[in-house]
């Protein structure tokens, strides 16, 4: 049983996506400690990838800044190392497959297991697909997270029978992003996949406001947010971890 | 890889997010519901013919191959047909495909704004809205083109993300594509992408290989030795490949753009290069970094500078079937030059790969041998872009 399963013990659940180097590796740590002292309760790390076609404009450039910041899969594998020194809470790695296949999909998972990564998100591999990934991340106690599309309708029951970890139901269609309104019907696909499966769901993509986290966290089992977090980050740099903890607070206590 | 569909080898598959997953399975469905009608058929066949005009001529280039000295050259000469390239052939039977499922607009990537141009024409035809994506660079380097998209009624959103070139435009529209669905058909251009697109696009693409069989079986009573045509994701190659692949005879080789050459950073030769990988839907050969970003690749070609491969060349590749050579700037461009001194026909800097390799292969064959060559544009949307690199503006 991975410790996944933890982060959805304490309420419902507040997870925080923070892109891994931007602005650099000493802020990434600290803004991860400062959602955590905020009450983040799961920690998605992505590793940058060049070209991120799943990702709004906001993480697109958290993406960017990272890469040119010189920030490598090697270096952040030793991040990581020292980040779980000061932080306990469940943590996965959200990339895309390339970063993971062009690593060495065993090498690289296997690393994960090493340095305390509890899952990996890969938003392009979709249940077809997953087999080659999924067979070294069972070996390595690394759980692959599965993802629910509002345009799932029949794959729901498939892709949730073989979940681990927690199920990301993503919540509109369309890329990573801040949005003013969400008009899926997640009450109904969150039901769906409850007759399925018994894994734990958080809703992402589009949540930023205190009033959402309160909304979906009534729905699901938590809440993800990536872009307003990024969004923090990107405009006060160093500075932003106080920020993200002031933050995370807010979405967490309206939960 | 059990569930895993439309594999070449280890390549192909469909790696997307699951947002997309039923619009590709609804597109399979429809794909291989309409591909064996005889009304779709009918529909796209008059559409080749009498809007396209095809058949396409298969030209002996008699010039040419008496002035190179060796083997026999023809020309299949794809940019003759309407909107100038082989682009079209696909873009018809795409916009057919999607408008008997229903959708009302189709999105699309271009690079040098060829199939950008064909989707507008095609939507325009067709009465279907229609949005290109092309790489902001690509739209300084193709401005003819951007006009025309914009004339046909088209909407062309350049894209400034990346290196501002056709794999940036190929990952806005699948972005586009995830946020509307219901009515859009993403037309893409190439033998790439997810599963069903490299077999769709292969398919519809086919009719060039088609023709150039009964045309030299009609022309020689013999098949070619060999087959040439340029390669970016490699529509226009696996076209004019595909009905040969099965005459164990005939070579068949692909060209790529090597930029300023395989030993510099500022190519974009993916057989050459490239290494496996997992990138715009498929796994096949990639021009990518150690840990897996993707390159910033580049050519004079704005239709060529495509960092990947399409997986059934990757496939074709794996068995030595056909063989992927690269050619540079410089060659092309000579080459560019040179068709249109010695036979009057300007062809793109994209199929001036392809010509390229056919003048340094013919002179070491026998006279008896027969090269085909598929010209896949026509070069008049380069002539400024060539100009320039000959040092010299000209104002349109």
């Amino acid at each position: 049983m991975s410790k996944i399963k933890n982060a959805f013990t304490n309420g419902k659940a507040f997870i925080a996506f923070i892109t891994c180097g931007d602005p650099d590796l000493e802020t990434t740590k600290e803004a991860v400690i400062a959602a955590v002292n905020g009450g983040a309760d799961l920690i998605e790390l992505g590793i940058p990838f060049s070209d991120p076609t799943a990702e709004g404009p906001v993480i697109q450039g958290a993406n960017l800044r990272a890469l040119s910041g010189g920030v490598t899969t090697d270096k952040i594998f030793d991040f990581v190392v020292d980040l779980r020194k000061s932080v306990s809470v469940p943590m996965v790695f959200m990339t895309y497959a390339n970063v993971v296949f062009s690593y060495g999909s065993e090498e690289f998972i296997k690393r994960c297991n090493e340095i305390g990564m509890d899952g990996l998100i890969l938003p392009d591999l979709p249940f077809e697909e997953k087999e080659e990934f999924e067979e070294v991340c069972n070996k390595y106690d690394v759980d692959l997270v599965s993802l629910i599309a509002p345009t799932s309708e029949k794959r729901i029951s498939m892709i949730a029978k073989e979940a681990k970890g927690f199920i990301y139901v993503v919540s509109s269609l369309g890329v990573t992003g801040t949005r003013s309104s969400i008009t899926t019907d997640l009450d109904s696909i969150v039901k769906l996949i409850r007759e399925s499966s018994d894994v734990p769901c958080a809703i992402g993509f589009g949540i930023s406001t205190p009033e959402q986290a309160s909304k979906y966290s009534k729905i699901a089992d938590g809440v993800i947010v990536g872009s307003a977090i990024i969004k923090l980050l990107e405009k006060h740099g160093k500075d932003a971890p106080k920020y993200v903890e002031e933050y995370v607070h807010s979405m967490k206590a309206a939960m | 890889m059990s569930n895993s569909r439309g594999r070449f080898g280890v390549h192909g598959g469909q790696y997307i997010p699951e947002t997309l997953m039923n619009a590709v399975i609804e597109l399979e469905e429809a794909y291989n519901h309409y591909k064996d009608d005889p009304e779709f058929n009918r529909e796209l066949t008059e559409l080749l013919n009498e809007y396209a005009g095809r058949p396409s001529r298969l030209y002996y280039a008699e010039k040419m191959t008496k002035d190179l000295g060796g083997a026999k050259i023809y020309l299949k000469r794809e940019d003759l047909n309407h909107t100038g390239a082989h682009k079209i052939n696909n873009v018809l039977g795409q916009a057919l495909l999607a408008k008997k499922m229903g959708k009302t607009r189709l999105i699309a990537e271009t690079g040098a704004g060829q199939h950008g141009v064909a989707t507008a024409t095609a939507a325009a035809l067709m009465g279907m809205e229609c949005v290109v994506f092309m790489g902001e660079e690509d739209t300084k380097r193709q401005a003819l083109n951007v006009y025309k998209m914009r004339l046909l009624g088209a909407e062309v959103i350049p894209v400034t993300t990346g290196t501002a070139t056709l794999k940036d435009a190929v990952s806005e529209a699948m972005r586009e594509w995830t946020s509307r669905i219901d009515d859009t058909h993403y037309c893409l251009g190439s033998v790439m992408g997810p599963h069903p697109f490299p077999t769709i696009v292969r398919d519809f693409q086919a009719v060039i290989s088609k023709e150039i069989k009964e045309q030299m079986l009609e022309k020689e009573g013999r098949l070619p030795d060999t087959v040439i045509a340029c390669v970016g994701g490699g529509s226009n190659a696996i076209g004019t490949f595909y009905n040969f692949i099965e005459d164990e005879s005939v070579q068949l080789i692909g060209c790529e753009a090597a930029g300023r050459g395989i030993d510099t950073f500022e190519t974009a030769a993916t057989i050459n290069t490239g290494r496996l990988g997992i990138f715009h839907g498929m796994k096949s050969y990639f021009c990518q970094d150690k840990y897996g970003q993707i390159a910033p690749v580049y050519s004079i070609s704005a239709g060529l500078d495509y960092p990947g491969i399409g997986p059934e060349h990757a496939y074709l590749h794996d068995i030595h079937r056909a063989e992927y050579v690269a050619i540079t700037d410089d060659e092309a461009v000579n080459a560019f030059e040179y068709l249109s001194r010695t036979e009057g026909i300007i062809p793109a800097i994209e199929s001036s790969h392809a010509l390229a390799h056919a003048m340094k292969i013919a002179p070491t064959m026998d006279k008896d041998k027969i090269i085909v060559v598929t010209i896949s544009g026509r070069g008049d949307k380069d002539c400024a872009a060539i100009a320039r690199y000959r040092g010299e503006i000209i104002e349109e």
